[in-house]
């Protein structure tokens, strides 16, 4: 065992080595919150739907902090600090809804949908009497504007001082496969949240750990939804902040599990009712599952016509939520919503093969609280995090950490 | 709706709870007709009018389904729910019986972590017939938007 005598001294070995203080570490906590939620990331905020008209908004965060995103009277899209120039009180008590101005419910100050301070009750004080000096600037506190981009309907935003432009972020794979997915207008069929008794980064990982997809979750593997011997792919950016794990619908699986023994290939398991796993071929490539994710809390999932996206809210160093958004598109036919409705069975809080995650990073935050000086071990499929063939890798969490590093500059 | 009816419907609403506190969950699906349907979803998601459900099942043969996935391949720790209802609220019309029950769920971890899991509303759909009483539509209405860790269990 290597002992780290600095907490916040990376293990020599690099990549392959994570140090569990870093699930652990209430100092880390707020620092991620700065250099990375606050600092030059692009952070998913939400669907372009979501603000389906003019003066519409919706409340989102950025990492813990909450903001306010909006649609004005122009259609153009902005986020701001959920915060009041006054006395940091939430300016939006609401997840979403419509309207053309924001009114803080403490002192009555008031911002248009661009986060500008347009109001300040009795500013010039009453009968003559009380007020504000002609000389105060409270507009110098007002909440701070996110820097917002849309791409193909997703809504992202950074406060950042210096970031790229969002799809140099994201690296034209990554900008790919987004478009992939996100091919017409969208509808929105419903959501829920979960929330996880893990860091925020447990479920990240996760989500880029192609290898545990069919061993944990044993409903994929015994219905060959996705198994690893199933032609598909990894794909990591250059930054190792975005990745895409894909595998082909058609089964062209051999018996590696079979011969192994593994848990997740027990025989004698057929669903009654089969039209649970009906599906179309929507995007014409033979793709039956692309789950993507962007550093530092964002997923875009499509599993057969179960499109979603998820993003991870940290609230504390072991809790997080993570919240889910179902959609299809406008132009669904009756045949592909019932589908999508049907598919949804398979992912969430009780997805017959999603539920095991919500579990899972609270396994590892659990299990590894007494050990803050040890090292988990990720050397599948080597040491780097490049794009390869092979699914049964942890290149996409080397990734993860790489991006990870760079904005913590650890 | 008379009085027999009334009670149809309350036994129905305690032999289902019991059955699931119980872990006899392999007797949950003849709680519903053959084709009965079950959609767990949440408040927020009735409001807005989306359809998405967070469970849902059109047939006794996907709830048996659901319920071989959960005994054969899906992996949560050892938990137990305890249901403890409301008096339903019931309407008569067209043959079937409308009843509306408040819920709450506690979930009692194997480590003897014991919360409240959930609080809602089921919004039924009850057919009687000789076999007795059965859901033809069980929509459990969720008021939070949030769930712990996962939902294995049906509510």
């Amino acid at each position: 065992m290597t002992v780290h005598t600095s907490p916040h001294q990376w293990p020599a070995e690099g990549l392959t080595r994570v140090p569990y203080w870093i699930y652990s570490d209430p100092d880390l906590y707020a620092l991620e919150q700065e250099r990375i939620f606050r600092g030059n990331t692009w952070n998913f905020l939400c669907l372009e739907a979501e603000l389906p008209r003019p003066n519409t908004f919706r409340t989102s965060n950025l990492g813990d902090m909450s903001v306010v995103v909006t649609r004005d009277s122009n259609g153009a899209i902005h986020a701001f600090e959920n915060r009041c120039a006054h006395r940091g009180a939430l300016l939006c008590l609401l997840p979403r809804g419509e309207r053309k101005e924001f009114a803080c419910v403490y002192h009555n100050w008031t911002y248009d949908l661009a986060g500008n301070l347009t109001g300040v009750a009795f500013r010039r004080g009453i009968g003559g009497k009380g007020g504000m000096s002609p000389e105060a600037t409270p507009e110098r506190h007002a909440p701070r504007k996110l820097r917002v981009e849309v791409l193909a309907g997703l809504v992202f935003g950074t406060l950042g001082t210096d970031p790229p432009p969002l799809e140099a972020y994201l690296g034209p794979e990554i900008v790919r496969g987004i478009r992939r997915v996100m091919r017409a207008p969208v509808r929105l069929l419903g959501g829920y949240s979960q929330s996880l008794s893990s860091n925020w980064k447990l479920y990240m990982e996760n989500t880029k750990d192609s290898y545990h997809a069919s061993l944990l979750h044993m409903f994929f593997t015994t219905f060959r939804l996705n198994r690893l011997s199933q032609k598909g792919g990894l794909v990591v950016n250059q930054n190792g902040a975005g990745h895409i794990s894909y595998s082909m619908a058609a089964d062209v699986a051999g018996s590696e599990y079979e011969k192994a023994k593994m848990r997740s290939a027990q025989d004698g398991y057929s669903l009654e009712a089969p039209e649970l796993l009906q599906s179309v071929d929507e995007f014409g490539d033979g793709v039956g599952l692309q789950i993507l994710a962007i550093f530092p809390g964002f997923v875009l999932q499509q599993i057969r016509n179960s499109l979603a996206v998820r993003r991870i809210v940290p609230q504390g160093l072991e809790r997080s939520e993570l919240v889910w958004t179902c959609f299809g598109f406008a132009g669904d036919d009756d045949r592909l919503n019932e589908l999508r409705l049907r598919q949804a069975n398979l992912i969430g809080p009780a997805g017959f093969i999603s539920m095991e995650d919500g579990a899972a990073t609270g396994f590892v935050q659990r299990g590894s609280r007494g050990a803050p000086r040890e090292l988990s071990v990720l050397e599948m499929g080597g040491q780097g995090t490049s794009s390869e063939e092979s699914r049964v890798s942890e290149a996409a969490v080397r990734g993860f950490w790489k991006a990870y590093r760079e904005h913590m500059r650890m | 709706m008379n009085i027999e009816q009334k009670l149809a419907v309350e036994d129905l609403n305690a032999r289902y709870a019991e059955a699931i506190d119980d872990d006899r969950l392999e007797a949950w699906p003849d709680f519903f007709s053959a084709d009965g349907r079950y959609l767990v979803t949440t408040a927020e998601n009735v409001a807005q009018g989306l359809p998405l459900g967070i469970m849902s099942a059109t047939s006794r043969a996907m709830l048996r389904d659901r319920i071989k996935a959960l005994r054969q391949a899906n992996v949560y720790e050892a938990q137990r729910y305890r249901h403890v209802l409301g008096t339903p609220r019931i309407e008569a019309a067209n043959g079937t019986l409308r009843a509306r029950t408040s819920f709450m769920v506690a979930r009692i971890m194997h480590t003897g972590e014991t919360i409240l899991f959930a609080t809602g509303c089921y919004e039924d759909r009850v057919v009687l017939d000789e076999g007795g009483a059965h859901f033809a539509e069980k929509t459990v209405i969720l008021d939070s938007r949030v769930i712990d860790t996962l939902l294995a269990i049906p509510l």
